[in-house]
């Protein structure tokens, strides 16, 4: 069926009002690009560390076998995105999915000694969901990216 | 014209609308409820439980088919707001109407399920990530199109300014989709994307029976809300009339 010239022409406007919508929409994501970033990774951290006292979320992976459990809860454990790592020392509850080799996300700030210390911890989770005896019979086969 | 056009054109036309409505709610129903019950056996007692997560990742069954839906709906409603604005098909009017409230409720259950899965997991109802900001924007997409509905007496009008609405709303769809993969943020990548999937087979298969029976209940859910539309609509037109003597006439509906 052949669209009347009206139609043409509401086809066209409906087009217009789209295409609009989301260049304003991929400029102004554009422009806030930094603020959509949820956290840093060590590396970004690594190669432009923000001035001491700011705070920032930082992203990454706890690196196995670097978890120190103190007194009082405290925790410091090594951060790694296995290109960069930094020393993270954090004091209180820890999420349940806290352990060597999880993504984690900590809220805090760069000290001198360039150590972050961190006022919140959160854990991340990946896509991949399986019953324990699969993870079991997939131990020591899955390699870090 | 064919037999085939003139076919999907009575769509658009409330009575013929409302009989196949009528015929089809039944089915739908009877459909969305065996879905739901062999879903929800499949989740929640055959799928195991996640060898990290535990048994809390079941409220991944509902946490997921809601998003999904949440998304689906809107692209529904995309298609309807064509039909609005270039054809002017009054029904497609009332169904975008509809479907705005049943979208709204999908999202809101989705963030509201994110939430309780998110406390125990990541150690947080919310955060200001991309992902989870994105998807409330689109509850407030789909509640500024039920208002716009509301606020404007003249029907032809909301219509019209509802599907100009969605048409803008639709740039979130994808800024949803990828949030996770262009931004850092605490959500996780999707797990299924196009026919891979990072979920063992053991965890699919419930999900994508959980996925239809969601999907049926809102095609129920929208029969249901179409039907009263119509007959909101057209209390004054003789079908109705018609229809309502006959009722009488014969003890019963259908």
């Amino acid at each position: 069926m052949r669209l009347s010239r009206v139609r043409q022409k509401r086809v066209l406007w409906a087009l217009v009002i789209v295409l609009g919508a989301g260049l304003g929409a991929f400029m102004m994501l554009q422009a806030l690009q930094k603020n959509v970033m949820y956290f840093y990774s060590v590396s970004e951290l690594h190669e432009a560390p923000t001035p001491p006292q700011k705070t920032v979320r930082l992203g990454g992976v706890v690196a196995s076998g670097s978890l120190e459990q103190g007194e009082d809860l405290a925790v410091t454990f090594a951060m790694t995105d296995y290109a960069h790592s930094i020393r993270v020392v954090y004091q209180g509850l820890l999420p349940n999915l806290f352990r060597e080799g999880q993504g984690v996300i900590a809220t805090g700030f760069l000290d001198k000694n360039g150590r972050f210390v961190a006022s919140e911890l959160l854990a991340k989770h990946d896509e991949e969901y399986m019953p324990p005896e699969v993870a079991e019979s997939l131990q020591g086969k899955v390699t870090p990216p | 014209m064919s037999r085939f056009w003139r076919w999907v054109l009575q769509w658009g036309q409330p009575g013929e609308l409302y009989q196949r409505l009528v015929l089809l709610q039944p089915w739908v129903a009877v459909a969305s409820i065996t879905m739901l019950v062999a879903g929800a056996y499949a989740a929640f007692w055959l799928a195991p439980a996640d060898y990290q997560q535990g048994e809390v990742f079941r409220i991944l069954y509902v946490h997921v088919p809601a998003a999904w839906l949440s998304l689906m709906i809107y692209g529904f409603m995309v298609a309807l707001a064509l039909l609005v604005f270039v054809w002017q098909v009054t029904v497609a009017g009332w169904a975008l109407n509809a479907f705005a409230w049943l979208g709204a409720g999908y999202t809101l259950m989705a963030l509201v399920t994110g939430a309780i899965w998110g406390q125990p997991t990541w150690g947080t109802w919310w955060v200001w990530d991309a992902r989870l900001t994105s998807e409330l924007v689109l509850l407030f997409i789909y509640l500024g199109i039920v208002l716009v509905f509301d606020a404007l007496s003249d029907s032809k009008a909301a219509a019209r300014m509802a599907a100009i609405l969605t048409l803008v709303g639709s740039v979130n769809l994808p800024i949803i989709h990828y949030s996770v993969i262009w931004w850092h943020t605490l959500h996780q990548p999707p797990s299924i994307r196009g026919f891979d999937s990072s979920l063992h087979a053991s965890m699919l298969y419930p999900l994508l029976l959980m996925a239809l029976a969601f999907l049926l209940v809102f095609v129920w859910q929208a029969i249901w809300m179409l039907r009263c539309r119509v007959l909101q609509e057209a209390s004054q037109t003789p079908w109705l009339a018609r229809r309502l003597r006959g009722m009488v006439e014969n003890g019963k509906d259908q």
